[in-house]
């Protein structure tokens, strides 16, 4: 039981620890964890529940599918689109493609990085927006292209980009002194 | 009347569901007697959203850029097709974007409505289908698709048949279909569009090829990047199942064939068979050796033939209009058609698909039109991160995989990225080298580690800091990867630098020995400088710097603060070319 390498104790620090409900994903649990086919399927269903994949929903995940949990940290760790810690309320797709490349995308890597005082991949610290960067969003004629909670804008300029953030950022103090009105 | 309109995933990214809504409006606040329908992408992304106005004797008129307010004016419109302004093609000017396309594997993307099944059986769907189970000669469906000369659609170009043929000859009764339909090379969107656009070709094609090797499952796995695409495709699904296309005894026959639908989590490697596979089975995706290949022992060690989603789309075409149609397009060794993704530097960027042995000119200038803004035109990029660059020189090499491999790409699964003179091809070698990098899945040793080596030797020559017999590590270390790899993305993935070494070599050079980058890309070797003697004083780089760092004030020459420049060019862009003060150097 007691492990030397303290690679539990690591990973542990690795995940955002979160008090979740675990029984959100009972249902899905009975429906797909008699297959140890369906892992991958099981941790896509999980995190469109949670938003990303807390530590102790893989363990939760192992615990009842009989696998070890090695192998679905192995899983979550191997894919892209698996998160492991939560992500902002805007999440940002830069899109990373060959078109967007060519076309400068780099430029709005580095723009948006400087507006939002965070690197790709990070989330901002008023936890609003979250940069990220996706292979291919498949618009390339649009291209540079950014998706912005699933809406896509393009073509960017870095000034564009800066622009786009910063009218989220008012909507957002907007309602936020609204809702201190109220 | 009908009004079509283009909602695939480009067209809503370009502003389609807007467009959709005000028409929907229009026709009911007329009470108009018009059909709106829904269609997938006709391929024209550069003209997205698209709209088409179809008169009942079948003239068809296409509206391009169109927003909400354009949408109005064409209901309102008495007669549609007099608003020449928007219009982008019409039967009196068709649009040369599609004059030299020849489509098979598109044959219904644009045309039908991919959420109705009826539009597909009014097209011929479901015939071949019909068909072969009639004929039930699966050895000689085989031997239809061999006179075809199909070969693989998803980049190495493997004879279609002898996978299907090998799959049929396992003894094993349980066998599988599987649909790769994870479609990773950046820049590429064939399959997507053939799931949006005409999901039931693709069921059909499956269907064929289960009856082919006798299997009775069919799975498709998708990309998790294409909700639109899974979306469609299940709904096809369904609709194939309620008219007995799919499921127990098809047609009253005593085959029986159903498809399910997994979703790929996001790795490049899992393109590989074999790596598909284990993904298929909830593991990391990780390949592994062959023999046995999957047509022996795949999925869940049984039989499994892989497609990918180009290839089937093309099966019932071949058998409805008979392989010898199919093998009298393209050239010798390179039968039918082949979908690209042309995008980059191009003026018209789509998808286009075109007869083999077409040359790459031809599909640049005459089907895309050239190269934005009129630039000069450097090198076409073939097959994203397996593949390689191929340069302006050898324009005119036909499109078929023997002409292609020679030049040291590869067909590829048809991304074609058109790049022109201000792209930097050492660049453009780091940008997939990164990515194949990380997308290593970390199996073999050369192409883990060599990978990361060659990147941080190439990254090094774009910071500047290239040394002397830089080149040729690259090159030496290429061909370890190449040989030291147990699958094609180790394989392939030092083509994009081996090519550009090849064609491209004294730019390369000019970054080690000069420090210069000739294309103006590398950030560390460039500066920005605004010319105190050709400056106006309007202000505008200064409106556009993202990060503030240019000053000035009315009558003064404008400075860049160079400790706070990103150099990402905004200033170059807009300074008006009448002045061209700004100067990169």
């Amino acid at each position: 039981m007691n492990c030397i390498c303290k690679a539990e104790t690591q990973m542990e620090k690795q995940f955002a620890q979160a008090d979740v409900d675990l029984h959100l994903i009972d249902e899905l649990l009975a429906q797909y964890s008699k297959e140890t086919g369906n892992l991958i399927t099981v941790l896509q269903k999980a995190q469109d529940i949670y938003g990303y994949l807390p530590l102790s929903v893989l363990q939760y995940i192992a615990d009842e599918m009989g696998v070890k949990r090695t192998q679905v940290y192995g899983v979550a760790t191997f894919y892209t689109q698996f998160r492991l810690t939560a992500m902002g309320k805007y999440i940002i797709l830069l899109c990373e493609g060959t078109a967007c490349h060519v076309n400068g995308s780099e430029r709005i890597a580095t723009a948006l990085e400087e507006e939002l005082k965070v690197n790709m991949g990070e989330t901002t610290e008023d936890g609003l927006f979250t940069l990220s960067d996706a292979a291919c969003l498949g618009c390339c004629s649009l291209a540079p292209v950014m998706m912005i909670n699933g809406q896509a804008y393009g073509p960017l300029t870095p000034d564009k980009a800066c622009s786009i953030i910063r009218e989220i950022y008012a909507h957002e103090k907007l309602l936020e002194e609204g809702g201190v009105t109220a | 009347m009908i009004i079509r309109i283009g909602i695939g995933s480009c067209g809503i990214a370009a502003g389609a569901l807007p467009v959709w809504e005000a028409v929907q409006e229009e026709i009911a606040d007329r009470g108009m007697s018009v059909e709106l329908e829904q269609t997938g992408c006709i391929g024209m992304c550069h003209h997205e959203p698209l709209l088409d106005v179809i008169y009942e004797d079948g003239r068809s008129y296409t509206f391009g850029h169109v927003t909400p307010e354009m949408a109005r004016e064409i209901v309102q419109a008495e007669n549609p097709a007099s608003l020449e302004k928007y219009l982008v093609s019409s039967p009196e000017k068709r649009n040369s974007f599609l004059d030299k396309q020849l489509r098979v594997a598109l044959r219904n993307c644009g045309i039908i409505d991919p959420e109705s099944i009826e539009d597909y059986i009014k097209e011929g769907g479901y015939q071949a289908l019909e068909k072969i189970i009639k004929e039930n000669d699966p050895e000689g469906l085989i031997e239809e698709i061999k006179i075809s000369g199909l070969r693989g659609r998803g980049g190495a170009g493997f004879p279609t048949w002898f996978k299907w043929n090998a799959t049929r000859q396992e003894k094993n009764p349980d066998k599988y279909v599987v649909c790769n339909a994870d479609e990773g090379d950046p820049g590429a969107f064939m399959d997507r569009s053939v799931l949006e656009g005409d999901p039931h070709s693709l069921l059909e094609g499956m269907a064929i090829a289960g009856y082919a090797i006798g299997a009775h499952t069919g799975i498709i796995y998708a990309r998790a990047e294409y909700p639109l695409a899974v979306k469609r495709a299940e709904i096809a699904i369904q609709q194939a199942r309620q008219k007995n296309y799919l499921g127990k005894n098809i047609m009253g026959s005593d085959f029986s064939f159903d498809i399910v639908i997994k979703q790929g989590a996001g790795a490049f490697v899992c393109g590989e068979e074999t790596a598909l596979i284990a993904s298929l089975e909830g593991e990391r995706g990780m390949p592994r050796l062959k023999p046995p290949f999957p047509s022996q022992r795949g999925y869940w060690q049984k039989p499994t033939n892989i497609n990918n989603v180009e290839t089937f789309a093309n099966v019932p075409w071949i058998i409805k209009e008979g392989g010898k149609a199919f093998a009298a397009m393209g050239t010798e060794d390179s039968k039918g058609t082949k979908v690209f993704a042309l995008a980059g530097k191009i003026k018209y960027g789509g998808l286009v698909e075109v007869p083999m042995g077409i040359s790459l000119r031809e599909i640049i200038f005459d089907v895309g039109g050239g190269i934005k803004d009129d630039k000069q035109f450097k090198a076409v990029q073939l097959g994203g991160p397996s593949g390689g660059c191929i340069p302006a020189s050898l324009m005119d090499t036909p499109v078929d995989y023997k002409s292609i491999n020679e030049t040291g790409a590869i067909m590829g699964s048809g991304g074609m990225i058109v790049m022109d003179e201000t792209t930097c091809m050492v660049d453009l070698a780091r940008y997939f080298l990164n990515f194949t990098q990380k997308e290593s899945c970390g199996k073999c040793v050369q192409c883990r580690i060599g990978t990361k080596r060659m990147l941080e030797i190439l990254e090094r020559i774009c910071r500047g800091e290239g040394q002397e017999g830089d080149i040729e590590l690259l090159e030496t270390l290429g061909h370890q990867i190449i040989d030291g790899s147990l699958c094609g993305l180790g394989q392939s993935a030092p083509n994009p630098v081996l090519t550009t070494i090849r064609y491209f070599r004294e730019e390369y050079e000019a970054h080690i020995y000069d420090r210069k980058c000739p294309a103006h890309q590398c950030k560390e070797l460039i500066k920005y400088r605004i010319d105190p003697d050709l400056c106006k004083s309007c202000g505008l780089c200064a409106k556009k710097c993202p990060v503030d760092c240019i000053s000035g004030e009315k009558k003064q020459p404008y400075i860049i603060d160079d400790s706070k420049c990103i150099k990402c060019g905004s200033c170059l862009e807009a300074c008006p070319t009448k002045w061209s003060a700004v100067v990169v150097e």
